[in-house]
C-alpha cells in the first residue's frame, strides 16, 4: 500500500490506490441505488396509470358527462366531460390572474425593491406562502367568498384559491430565474440609454422566458392537481358549463368521489381520469416547452 | 428648472486646452486635432463611410468622489478628458480606475449602497445636476464593458440595433445606422452575411467589436471603456486599438487598462490612479518618460503594482 517511488517504481506513486477505487465504486453504487430507488415508484405509477386507466378510456368517456348513476349495472355512469371542461376552465382562470401578478411581483423585487426592507419582507410571506397547505386557500376563499358573501360555490372561487397557490411558486421560480439573468446585460442595456423599464421589458424578460416558462408549467401543473382548494368553493357538479359563476367539475375532484366508490367501473372510471390529467399536463409542458424554445435565439 | 442649474464657470480653461495638445510630443497627441478632418477608414480597408456631422464633447470631473457604502473609493478627483482624444486611466487594481469612470456616465449609481459626490462636466452641463435625465448621459455616454456582452437573445443586426430600439432614438433607416456602426466598429466586412445570426456566435473580439458597434449606434459623444481588451488575444487587441484610434475623430475616449503598453500605444494622454487618488495626468509620452511623480515612475516601470 505504501507507493513511494523509490520502492515499487518511478509511476507508482500515480497509479489509484486500492482504497480509493474501492471508496469510489461504494459512492458510485451508492448513488446509483439511491436514483433506481426513486425511479421505482415513478415506474409503478406509470405502469398502473397505463394499465388500469387506458381500459376505461373510450370515445363517449371524453364526450359525456358523469351520470350520477352508479348503482344499477345496466345503466351508464357516463364519462367525464365536465371535469375534463372544468380543469381547463378553473386553471385557466387561475393562471389568468396568478402568472401576470407573480411575475410583476417578481420583476419588482428583483429589479426595483432588491435589498429594500419591503422586498425582504414580501420575499419572506411569499415563502411563507409555498409552504402553506393547499387546503387552507380553499379554506380562506370558503370563508370569505362562500361563507362571507353567504353565497355558495362557484367556479371562479375555485379559481382565486387555486391562484392564491400558484402565486407563491410562481413569483419565486420567476425570481430565481431573473436574478440568474447577468448583470453585465443590464449594465450594458443600461450604459445604452435604455430607461429601466425598457431594459427589463426587451433584455431581461426576453433572456429569462424559456426558465419563467418552466416556473410557470409547475405552478399550473401543481394547481390543475389540487383537489382540497376546489372541494368547498368550486363545488360538486355532474354538469359540463362554460359558466364559472356556477358549480363547476375538476378533475382531481372526480378522482375524489369516483375512487371512494364501491362500484368498480366507477373506480376503475377513476383510474381513467387520472391518466387524463397526468397526459393533460404531459401535453402542456410539451407545447411550452416548444414556444419558450422557439422564441430562443440559436 | 435648468436655469436654476449651477453652471459651472465657462469653459475658459477648455478650448485652450484642447488647442496646445498637436504641439505636445506625445505619440499619437498630434493626431487629434488632424483626425478630424481626416476621412476614416476602417480597419480592413473597407471603403470610407460617411460619419455623421458629430464630434466628442470634453468631460470635466471636479473634486468627484465615489463610495460603496461608506468606504470612499474615489478621493476628490479633478480631471479633464479632452475632445477626440484618448485618455488612458491606469493603475494598480483596486486603485478605482473603473469606479471612475462608472462615475462619469452615472453607472456607479446602479450598485446598491453606492454614490457619487463633486462635478462631472460634459462639457458644460454637470451630468449630476438634479435636473438632469440619467438615460439621456448614458446616450451621451456610451459604454464597454471588460468582458464582451451582446445580448444574448438577439442577432447580429439586433445587437447593433438594440442601443437605438432600447433609447427610443429616431429609428428611421435602422438598417443603414447599423451598417455605419458595423463598419465603424471595423466588424461589417466580418457578419454583414450573417447578420441574422446570434451575437453570441461571434469570437471574443468580434463580441467585443458588437459591443463597441452596438454603443456607436447611438451615437454617442463620449465612450467609456472598462478594459474592453483584458478578456481578448492579441490579435484581437490589435484590432480594437487601431479602431480606438479611428473612433477618436468622432468621439471622446476614456480607456482603463491594465497593460501599461496599451495605454502607451492608443492614448493621447495617460492618467495614473493610485488608492483613489489622482497622481498624476499629462502627455502619455512624458507619463511613460518622465513621470513628476515617483510612485509614477515606479508604477510605470514596474516597481510595483
Amino acid at each position: 500500500m505504501s507507493a513511494h517511488g523509490a520502492s515499487t517504481g518511478t509511476l507508482a506513486r500515480f497509479a489509484v490506490s486500492p482504497a480509493r477505487r474501492r471508496r469510489d465504486r461504494i459512492a458510485r453504487s451508492a448513488l446509483l441505488t439511491a436514483t433506481v430507488i426513486a425511479l421505482i415508484p415513478l415506474g409503478l405509477i406509470v405502469f398502473y396509470l397505463l394499465s388500469k386507466g387506458l381500459g376505461s378510456w373510450s370515445t363517449s368517456f371524453f364526450s359525456t358527462d358523469p351520470t350520477g348513476n352508479t348503482f344499477f349495472k345496466s345503466q351508464s355512469i357516463g364519462g367525464i366531460k365536465s371535469a375534463i371542461l372544468g380543469t381547463l376552465e378553473i386553471v385557466g382562470l387561475a393562471s389568468a390572474i396568478a402568472v401576470p401578478i407573480g411575475i410583476c411581483v417578481a420583476i419588482w423585487i428583483v429589479e426595483y425593491g432588491k435589498d429594500s426592507w419591503f422586498a425582504h419582507t414580501v420575499r419572506f410571506f411569499v415563502d411563507v406562502l409555498t409552504g402553506v397547505p393547499s387546503i387552507v386557500f380553499g379554506l380562506f376563499i370558503y370563508i370569505v367568498l362562500v361563507v362571507g358573501t353567504g353565497s355558495t360555490y362557484a367556479g371562479y372561487k375555485g379559481s382565486l384559491a387555486l391562484s392564491l397557490l400558484m402565486l407563491p411558486v410562481v413569483i419565486r421560480s420567476a425570481e430565481v430565474i431573473l436574478l440568474l439573468v447577468p448583470g453585465a446585460l443590464r449594465e450594458s442595456a443600461l450604459a445604452l440609454g435604455a430607461p429601466r423599464w425598457r431594459m427589463i421589458l426587451r433584455i431581461v424578460l426576453p433572456t429569462a422566458l424559456p426558465g419563467m416558462v418552466t416556473g410557470v408549467l409547475l405552478a399550473v401543473a401543481r394547481a390543475a392537481g389540487e383537489t382540497a382548494p376546489l372541494l368547498f368553493t368550486a363545488g360538486e357538479t355532474l354538469k359540463s358549463n362554460s359558466d364559472l359563476g356556477q358549480f363547476t367539475n375538476a378533475l382531481p375532484v372526480q378522482i375524489y368521489y369516483d375512487v371512494t366508490s364501491p362500484t368498480t367501473s366507477v373506480v376503475n372510471r377513476a383510474w381513467g381520469t387520472a391518466l387524463t390529467l397526468v397526459v393533460m399536463i404531459l401535453l402542456l409542458n410539451v407545447i411550452a416547452r416548444a414556444i419558450s424554445r422557439r422564441s430562443r435565439l440559436a | 428648472m435648468s436655469s436654476t442649474r449651477p453652471r459651472w464657470e465657462p469653459a475658459e480653461v477648455e478650448p485652450e486646452a484642447q488647442r496646445d495638445l498637436s504641439a505636445q510630443g506625445a505619440p499619437g497627441a498630434g493626431d487629434a486635432a488632424r483626425s478630424v478632418e481626416q476621412p476614416t477608414t476602417t480597419p480592413n480597408g473597407a471603403p470610407p463611410t460617411p460619419l455623421p456631422a458629430k464630434h466628442g464633447l470634453g468631460v470635466r470631473l471636479e473634486q468627484l468622489r465615489a463610495f460603496y457604502g461608506s468606504s470612499e473609493q474615489v478621493k476628490g478627483i479633478d480631471l479633464d478628458f479632452r475632445a477626440n482624444e484618448v485618455t488612458a486611466i491606469i493603475g494598480p487594481s483596486g486603485s478605482g480606475k473603473s469606479t471612475l469612470i462608472r462615475c462619469i456616465n452615472r453607472m456607479h449609481e446602479e450598485i446598491p449602497g453606492a454614490r457619487a459626490e463633486g462635478r462631472v462636466m460634459l462639457d458644460d452641463l454637470n451630468v449630476y445636476d438634479a435636473s438632469v435625465d440619467v438615460v439621456a448621459v448614458r446616450r451621451a455616454i456610451g459604454m464597454v464593458f471588460q468582458k464582451p456582452n451582446p445580448f444574448p437573445t438577439m442577432s447580429i443586426f439586433d445587437n447593433v440595433a438594440a442601443g437605438i430600439r432600447l433609447s427610443s432614438r429616431r429609428r428611421d433607416d435602422l438598417h443603414g445606422k447599423v451598417e455605419w456602426a458595423l463598419r465603424s466598429a471595423g466588424l461589417w466586412d466580418e457578419v454583414s452575411d450573417r447578420l441574422s445570426e446570434p451575437g453570441a456566435d461571434l469570437s471574443g473580439g468580434q463580441q467585443q467589436r458588437l459591443c463597441i458597434a452596438r454603443s456607436l449606434a447611438v451615437e454617442p459623444e463620449v465612450i467609456l471603456m472598462d478594459e474592453p481588451c483584458s478578456a481578448l488575444d492579441p490579435i484581437a487587441t490589435l484590432k480594437i486599438e487601431e479602431l480606438i484610434d479611428q473612433l477618436k475623430t468622432r468621439v471622446t475616449i476614456v480607456i482603463v487598462t491594465h497593460n501599461m503598453q496599451q495605454a502607451a500605444r492608443v492614448a493621447d494622454r495617460t492618467a495614473f490612479m493610485l488608492d483613489g487618488a489622482l497622481v498624476e495626468v499629462g502627455p502619455t509620452q512624458e507619463i511613460f518618460t518622465t513621470p513628476t511623480d515617483r510612485r509614477t515612475e515606479e508604477y510605470v516601470t514596474g516597481k510595483f503594482g
